[in-house]
């Protein structure tokens, strides 16, 4: 397999929708190729990261002013 | 930060029972569907928009229109992605809306084969966050992210930030699987790549 073969497999091999005999062979690249290893580290790390902070918060005057309307909406009959 | 909630097959999801509430004239409920999704969808909003007022009116029109739509939401898809669809729409009519006279989609394709061949090849990867302070590595993460075309930015989103299935993400956008998928893995590496820029610099700091 090569480095080019393993990055068209890697979002597979990430979201694990793989059989174990094409696993086998990814994981069987990965030990000779470090390269590889670290762009699967670090785009596994990259996913993590995005998921667990928080980029944009969202500002608490827009649920206020959210409830404020459809409550309006709904004096109007809902 | 996954927060569809998975069910079983036979289990109806929570929120049928919340949208048939609010059908019924139950405020309550349909605020606490507000509640569950404002964050998804204001972050959904912010990625496409990339201007806070903008994010800020999506939040709010988004809501109300699903309020008023909501006999229409048949049941068989997710409420959850039937709500993302009518916030891509308004996000990407207040983007037209600034950027007038420029069409702009969601499905316009984008040949970037940049940056999504790995040439940064330090491994970062253990612990990247403890060099930095919350608003230092949040501001990092925001300069990244804005670097990809919206396109991108918003399948790796729905995909890996919301947890969405690559399905739901392809009928959420109008686009097919293949193109969520190769979006995906153009928008994870590319991801990577910038992030590198960061992370391997503080590390050879260190050294
Ligand atoms: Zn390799």
């Amino acid at each position: 397999m090569t480095c080019t073969e393993f990055l068209a497999l890697l979002d597979e091999l990430i979201d694990d929708t793989i059989s174990a005999e094409t696993r086998a062979q990814l994981q069987d690249h990965l030990k000779g190729c470090e390269h590889c290893e670290v762009t699967l580290n670090t785009t596994r790390k990259t996913i993590e990261i995005y998921r667990s902070h928080e980029v944009y918060e969202l500002p608490a005057s827009v649920r206020e002013r959210l409830h404020a309307a459809i409550v309006a909406r709904c004096k109007n009959g809902c | 930060m996954a927060t569809i909630q998975v069910t079983g097959e036979d289990e109806p999801h929570p929120d049928v029972a919340l949208v048939a509430s609010a059908l019924a004239g139950d405020v309550r409920a349909f605020e606490t569907l507000i509640q569950k999704y404002d964050r998804q969808i204001f972050r959904i909003a912010q990625h496409i928009t990339q201007n806070r007022e903008d994010a800020q009116d999506v939040v709010q029109d988004a809501f109300l229109k699903a309020y008023e739509k909501l006999s229409q939401f048949q049941g068989n898809s997710k409420f959850y992605t039937w709500l993302v669809r009518i916030a891509v729409n308004e996000s990407l009519m207040r983007l037209r809306k600034r950027r007038t006279g420029k069409m702009v989609s969601i499905d316009e394709d984008i040949e970037t084969a940049d940056g999504s061949v790995p040439r940064d090849l330090a491994d970062w990867s253990p612990n990247p966050e403890q060099n930095y302070s919350q608003t230092e590595l949040a501001a990092i993460l925001r300069k990244t992210i804005q670097g990809l075309p919206h396109g991108f930015r918003v399948v790796f989103v729905l995909r890996d930030v919301d947890g969405l299935s690559t399905e739901e993400t392809a009928e959420t956008l109008g686009l097919s699987i293949p193109a969520v998928k190769s979006r995906l893995l153009r928008a994870r590496l590319q991801l990577r790549e910038r992030l590198s820029r960061y992370f391997r610099n503080k590390k050879a700091g260190e050294k």
